[in-house]
């Protein structure tokens, strides 16, 4: 699949926002004033900047208010209607933090949750497409999570369980690849099965039918640059995993620290969400003789 | 939310108009769709007698041909050095009167000096018409690097060859052969023929190196080793002979098998036995007596001997029995096991005589016999260019003729069938015209079939008469001129010099020369006095093609939706089997600039220099343009470009010509149809209902029932001339060649070009894609999408061998040059053959492409590695690189060695990129 | 709207017969002449005489080779476009309902005007069946010519997709597979059509009609009339003109 950069900095800023926004909400931190103002701004900064990137990669973004309608059946509109009534959810929090309103923090447990809920839909958006084998697996939602839980712990500079999210994170990963290197076998589609000509004999692309280039082959038939899968997979894990445990265990939960260890984990995440769509294989591949 | 209301009946178009695709030779029936005076869609016209309503991927996708940013846009001249692509834009006057100025002295002192030559042509009777009144020698179209071998073979033994002569009863066959198909040719008939036959479970068998197109749907293919085809076609009559699986009724009545040979030493041997009167004769089973050929109730006996001379069928089973022609023998060199000839051999007789097709329809023969029933024999072949660009092409082409005559398939239900104007024997068509005599017309048309050496087109000093050297000694029966001659002749002055070369939509520039380069340089070459050493080129065609930037004048054409045009039965018609057909093309839509289709232009150009038909008494021009001159022009009295609507609108055939014919034609869908009554449909060159009919429609003046000619002839005579015999002689080193090449029936001898052939053991072929027309495609936005760059495809062992792999290019040698190219695997294909799609490599900024298109990047040419003349023998002589009957250029002949380089980005040779005369284009229109 | 509407009436679809397609693109063709002024927006062209042209077509012609066992390859043609899925995977993830299947018979199409282009639709496509035009904005997808097929200013007998119509061998075929007496139906009945990858449980309408067995066929070999060496030509013309 193709990497774009809006759907990487989609799903992996409003990962991270969800994430934090979720240790805001159950009320891990307790920021006041400026602080509070500054904390719960950047969670709504990287949950909105996320969602709105996701827009760039709309044919026909002003008609996106329609991905709404369709919550009933569509991963997508499920996604729009979770971020959206969690963000409203945890708006009275943020009020009530930033200008001590001492309202109830209930509304904010709630929205904690609904962070998770949001960045299940998310996942699930990947993990339904039965076409992307290496998607369509529970790691994909667990992954999902993982990064969310990690970013927010990281960003809350909850060290303990932030270096033991990394752990986790660093292990779900690791999985993740070991699983999606055998979905694509194990889902069991070929060539022979994709044209129905197994029953002759083995089967290999003459002409691929179009010397020009389309639209599959450049959103779907990606294999530009996997080469450098193994490089990638292990600066991923150092980058998001590693180095942020490792910095918040030496320094402790000074912001500098944090910041530092968030922005580590970030572009590690970024790394991981190129290799998550650049090494995903669509069955489409098969009708072109390349996954 | 419900689901959206649609409108399921919107309305398709404002209009429809019909009128005939160009996009290739095929000549479909289309009906383009018209939105506000554009076009806005073309599909398949169902009423008409060529494709029934179907279209090909080029057919649909006419819509971008008429927009292509490609197309010229106004008359130019020259005002750079050749080929700089300097040109400036001048008005139609002063182009016509340019080109006048330059024709009309050479007419009036030597019109040989003016060579007019077209490619891709569908209107030789007018263009050969128009140069026959000027008067010039130097006349033809494409043929000679097409399929003349094809188109020739079958003349001379049948009186019809395939596509436009004839086509297999796709009704009726059941088990149907097909050799060496070129893919574009008679496209859309050929998949609506396959398609009848694949729905009915009838059995398709393919022989050809490449498994692709047809022969991927055939049920069973042949890998034959290119050249080999004769062979292969000579084993299947070895077999059949040896079994006695021959139709010796058929041989009997219709075909010379049972005339006798002259056996007497002297000037007649080998010819056609012939009585006082002149006449052959048979020899009658009932009596064992002499009996006139075509004598009521006559039995020909086939076996006869009449004082010492023997029957053509007893020389048949003499050669053809022999040992060499034994599948064990033939199976190395044809790259087909011993088992599957004979196989194949089995399945043609089983079908042909276990399993014979019975019409209750009675007919009367020539001889006046009455027959009860028309029975037919349900095998039938198809073969084109593969067959046909070898040097033993034309003998190929002949004995696959050979073997439909003695499996009795020819003109018979479930066999081969002619379409009207066709069967025609060689009798029936002009002999070669040639003389010219400055300021008068020719005496008659250039192209014609040569029955002897006193027709061959040769000067009173043995020097040939026309510039391509067609009808002499090293190609005597190039029926169809030898356009690949033309510019390395003209430059070499070669038989002479000439003046004004004129050429209407044929890219010898590029795809349609071999040896691409060197001809390049022939087109700007400079004599010593700095003058071009062919002084003058004026250019025809529609669209920026790679040959326009080196014309001096440039003539732009329409596109086809913008034209009148006619298919006639003058010409290459449309018709079927069953009918004669016509059909037009007329503009349905306006030009958007300065063209001017170029009939109109010729008949222009015919009146500004006087010529004969083309200027009224007081020297007024005689047609105001193409469609007055389709509507009125008469070849002899009442017979006309077109058959239908003549006279009062209802005469068919022969009749005054009609002021409205063209708004009938277009009424009726742009085509015609005479059909051939139902008594008249099988049996044609010997029922005598057809050969009443097709006199009654204009295609002959008299009856002409004949005998297929399975011994020929005019080849014996040619051979006699080898042997010294006649008065015409030819060199003494033509001799030897001369006696293998025109031997009277059927043979087989390895082609030329494997000849010196040592450290090149892989033979390289090209093939036409179904999606692309010559190098016409490639301007279209749709069609260059599917087909933009070509790969050289090698076969497993090759690729293998070589170590080859994905993304690699590989230098690719002939004893003629160097191409280094991209490469693909391909497992269906011959083990010593590799070949790619023609003429998808462009030269750069041709065709208002981008530069750094894919067609002038990795896309190439194999053109670079063939020559027009084969390397030097052992006596010193080039001899031409083309089949030694008809001069057929002898493309797939080729011979390549082959190594891998690993990947590259861009084919060898690379050409800079040629000068544009229109702009680059940008989006679509 | 994204809610597939369950079994249909008429499940319209086509039957593509591998045995008899040559490859030669027409109805690639046809289908984008059609489709570019037809239903929607048009099928636009990026860089169309430059040096990556791209474009959107709605129906495609793959070659591939088939390497038997014990035979010589194969090359079979294989046009490639929406099949129409029962369980239309496409439908089900779109988010705004501009992806649907028509509950009267069955076609799989796309309502431009709700379409936000956000591509998922094709990823949830196995077959490829769906491109994003690059000038719209939109997805665009066959529609089984659903403006032709109950278009009552054509001719009865041009009611048919665009690509059948112009077929010029006659491989593709349409018709109702719910109706088993349909041409479609029985073919695909007589001749084992085939579902695209079923273990994707997309449930095809469409199906494609596989290579007939190809090779020799066992004709009794041909018995020479008797041995020629030894009787000689004059023997053998004895024998064969005998039996006139």
């Amino acid at each position: 699949m193709h990497p774009a950069p809006s759907v990487i900095l989609f799903t992996t800023l409003s990962g991270l926002g969800f994430g934090f926004l979720a240790f805001l909400g159950a009320g891990c931190l307790h920021p006041a004033g400026l602080t509070a103002f500054l904390l719960w701004g950047l969670g709504y900064a990287l949950a909105i900047g996320g969602l709105l990137f996701s827009t760039f990669h709309l044919g026909n973004p002003q008609r996106a208010w329609r991905a709404f309608t369709q919550w009933r059946t569509s991963w997508l509109s499920r996604e729009g209607w979770a971020s959206v009534l969690t963000l409203l959810l945890l708006a009275p929090v943020a009020l009530s933090d930033w200008l001590g309103l001492g309202w109830s923090g209930l509304p904010g447990v709630i929205g904690a949750a609904m962070c998770f809920v949001t960045i299940f839909t998310t996942s699930m958006i990947y993990a339904q497409l039965k076409t992307i084998p290496r998607w369509n697996h529970w790691v994909t939602p667990v992954l999902f999570l993982c990064f969310a839980g990690t970013g927010g712990a990281i960003l809350a500079g909850k060290v303990a369980l932030a270096v033991a999210a990394c752990l986790v994170l660093a292990a779900v990963m690791v999985a993740g690849w070991q699983i999606g290197d055998r979905r694509f076998a194990d889902v069991g589609a070929t060539m022979e099965s994709a044209t129905g000509l197994g029953a002759i004999g083995k089967v290999r692309v003459f002409e691929r039918g179009h010397t020009a280039g389309n639209y599959l082959l450049r959103e779907m038939i990606f294999v530009v640059g996997r080469k450098h899968a193994a490089r990638l997979r292990v600066i991923a894990l150092v980058l998001t995993a590693v180095v942020p445990a490792l910095m918040l265990l030496l320094a402790g939960p000074h912001p500098v620290a944090i910041a530092l260890a968030a922005l580590c984990h970030l572009a590690g995440a970024m790394a991981q969400r190129w290799l998550f769509f650049a090494e995903a294989e669509h069955v489409v591949g098969l009708y072109y003789g390349q996954r | 939310m419900s689901q959206p209301i649609l409108n399921l009946s919107p309305a398709v178009s404002d209009e429809v108009r019909k009128t005939t695709c160009y996009m290739c030779a095929c000549r479909c029936g289309i009906n383009v769709h018209l939105k506000s005076g554009k076009v806005s869609y073309i599909e398949g016209n169902r009423a008409h007698p060529v494709n029934k309503g179907v279209l090909c991927a080029k057919g649909a996708s006419g819509i971008m041909q008429v927009t292509a940013p490609s197309r010229l846009r106004a008359p130019l001249r020259r005002v750079g050095p050749r080929g700089s692509g300097a040109f400036e834009e001048i008005s139609w006057d002063e182009a016509l009167e340019l080109a006048v100025s330059w024709m009309k002295p050479l007419r009036e002192t030597a019109p040989e000096k003016l060579a007019f030559f077209t490619g891709r042509d569908q209107s030789q009777s007018l263009t050969g018409w128009w140069a026959q009144n000027f008067g010039t020698p130097n006349y033809a179209a494409h043929g000679g690097f097409c399929s003349v071998n094809m188109a020739a073979g079958g003349i001379y033994t049948l009186g019809g060859a395939f596509w436009e002569f004839g086509q297999p009863d796709w009704d009726r066959t059941r088990l149907f052969v097909m050799f060496g198909v070129a893919e574009d040719h008679d496209s859309n008939p050929i998949k609506i023929g396959l398609g009848k036959l694949k729905a009915r479970g009838a059995r398709v068998i393919g022989v050809n190196p490449i498994r692709t197109g047809y022969n991927a749907v055939a049920d069973d293919w042949l890998p034959i080793t290119p050249g080999a085809d004769g062979l292969l076609i000579l084993s299947l009559i070895h077999c059949l002979f040896e079994a006695g699986k021959i139709d010796l009724e058929y041989l009997a009545q219709w075909t010379n098998a049972p005339l006798l040979v002259n056996e007497a030493e002297g000037p007649e041997k080998g010819l056609i036995l012939k009585n006082a009167e002149s006449q052959p004769f048979v020899i009658d089973r009932r009596t064992g007596m002499p009996a006139p050929w075509d004598g009521t109730g006559v039995q020909p006996d086939l076996g006869a001997v009449w004082e010492g001379h023997r029957t053509v069928f007893q020389h048949m089973a003499e050669r053809y029995l022999s040992p060499e022609y034994a599948p064990e023998v033939v199976a190395v060199r044809c790259g087909i096991p011993a088992a599957r000839i004979r196989a194949l051999a089995a399945e043609l007789a089983d079908e042909a005589f276990n399993q014979p097709i019975e019409i209750a329809q009675g007919w009367t023969d020539f001889r006046g016999n009455r027959h009860e029933k028309m029975t037919g024999r349900p095998v039938s072949f198809h073969a084109m260019r593969g067959i046909s660009a070898h040097s033993n092409g034309f003998q190929t082409a002949r004995a696959l003729h050979l073997l439909q005559i003695i499996l009795g398939t020819v003109e018979v239900p479930g066999g081969y069938r002619f379409k009207p104007p066709y069967p025609k024997p060689v009798e029936a068509h002009p002999t070669p015209n040639f003389v010219a005599v400055p300021g008068k017309p020719l005496s008659g048309p250039h192209l014609g079939y040569v029955r002897g050496p006193e027709q061959l087109a040769l000067k009173p000093d043995g020097s040939p008469a026309r510039i391509d050297k067609a009808f002499t000694w090293e190609n005597p029966f190039s029926a169809h001129g030898l356009m690949h001659m033309l510019i390395p002749n003209a430059h070499a002055g070669d038989p002479y010099r000439i003046d004004t070369l004129f050429l209407y939509m044929a890219n010898m520039a590029w795809n349609s020369s071999m040896n691409t380069a060197k001809v390049m340089e022939m087109l700007t070459d400079r004599g010593e006095d700095g003058e071009y050493v062919i002084p003058r080129i004026i250019y025809s065609d529609a669209y920026a093609s790679e040959m326009v930037a080196y014309a001096d004048l440039i003539l732009p054409d329409t596109t086809y939706l913008e034209r009148h045009d006619c298919i006639s039965l003058l010409d290459r018609p449309i018709s079927e089997p069953d009918a004669a057909g016509d059909s037009i093309r007329w503009p349905v839509v306006e030009p958007d600039r300065d063209v001017r289709c170029f009939q109109t232009v010729l008949l222009d150009l015919g009146a500004r220099l006087g010529l004969p038909g083309m200027v009224n008494e007081d020297g007024s021009p005689k047609f105001r343009d193409y469609a007055d001159y389709i509507a009125n022009h008469q070849r002899r009295p009442g017979v006309g470009p077109l058959i239908g609507f003549r006279g009062n609108g209802d005469a068919e055939g022969r009749g005054a010509p009609n002021p409205d014919q063209l708004q009938r034609y277009i009424e009726n869908g742009g085509f015609y149809q005479a059909h051939v009554p139902e008594e008249a449909l099988f049996y044609k060159p010997w029922n005598k209902a057809y050969q009443d009919w097709a006199v009654a429609t204009s295609f002959y003046e008299t009856p002409q029932p004949y005998l297929f000619s399975i011994w020929s002839e005019p080849m014996r005579r040619f051979q006699l001339a080898a042997e010294g015999q006649g008065a015409i002689q030819p060199p003494d080193h033509m001799r030897a060649r001369l006696k293998q090449a025109m031997d009277p029936l059927p043979v087989w001898y390895p082609p030329f070009g494997d000849e010196g052939t040592t450290g090149y053991p892989i033979h390289a072929l090209t093939q036409r894609p179904m999606d692309m027309y010559h190098s016409w495609g490639t301007q279209n936005a749709w069609l260059r999408q599917i087909r933009g760059m070509n790969f050289l495809y090698l076969p497993t062992k090759i690729w293998e061998e070589h170590g080859f792999a994905d993304g690699d290019y590989a230098r690719v040698t002939s004893p003629n040059g160097e191409i280094t190219v991209p490469v693909a695997h391909m497992a269906a294909l011959n083990e010593n053959t590799i070949w790619t799609w023609n003429a998808i490599g462009k030269r750069k900024a041709a065709w208002a492409l981008d530069d750094a298109a894919p067609e002038a990047t990795e896309g190439f040419l194999l053109n670079h590695l063939i020559s027009e003349l084969l390397p030097e023998k052992n006596d010193g002589m080039r001899w031409s690189n083309s089949d030694p009957v008809t001069g057929q250029a002898a493309w797939f002949d080729l011979r390549v060695r082959i190594e891998r380089v690993g990947p590259r980005d861009q084919s060898e040779p690379a050409f800079g990129p040629i000068p544009r005369v229109v702009p680059k284009g940008e989006g679509r229109a | 709207m994204t809610a597939l509407p369950g079994p249909t009436p008429r499940k319209l679809g086509l039957a593509i017969d591998l045995d008899t397609c040559v490859g030669c693109n027409a109805c690639v063709t046809a289908c984008k002449g059609w489709n570019d002024q037809g239903y929607g927006a048009p099928l636009s062209d990026q860089n169309p005489y430059g040096s990556e042209p791209s474009g959107t077509f709605l129906n495609r012609v793959h070659s591939y080779e088939v390497l038997p066992a014990d035979a010589p390859a194969q090359v079979v043609n294989f046009p490639r476009s929406c099949l129409h899925c029962e369980a239309a995977p496409c439908v089900t993830v779109c988010p705004t309902g501009a992806s649907y299947k028509r509950a009267e018979d069955g076609i799989v199409l796309v309502n431009e005007d709700a379409c936000i282009g956000c591509g998922l639709c094709a990823w949830a496509c196995p077959y490829g069946a769906r491109e994003l035009d690059a000038a719209a904005g939109v997805m665009k997808k066959c529609t089984l010519c659903v403006d032709r097929i109950y278009n009552d200013n054509l001719p009865e007998e041009d009611r048919v997709p665009a690509c059948v119509r112009t077929c010029p061998t006659g491989a593709r075929h349409f018709g109702d597979y719910a109706d088993p007496d349909s041409t479609v139906s029985r073919l695909s009945a007589e001749r084992g059509g085939m579902e695209l990858m079923p273990e994707l449980g997309t449930m095809p309408v469409n199906r494609y009609l596989p290579p007939r067995k190809k090779g020799v066929e066992q004709a009794s070999p041909l018995a020479p009339l008797l041995d020629i060496r030894a009787a000689g030509l004059a023997g053998w013309l004895d024998r064969v003109l005998s039996r006139i």
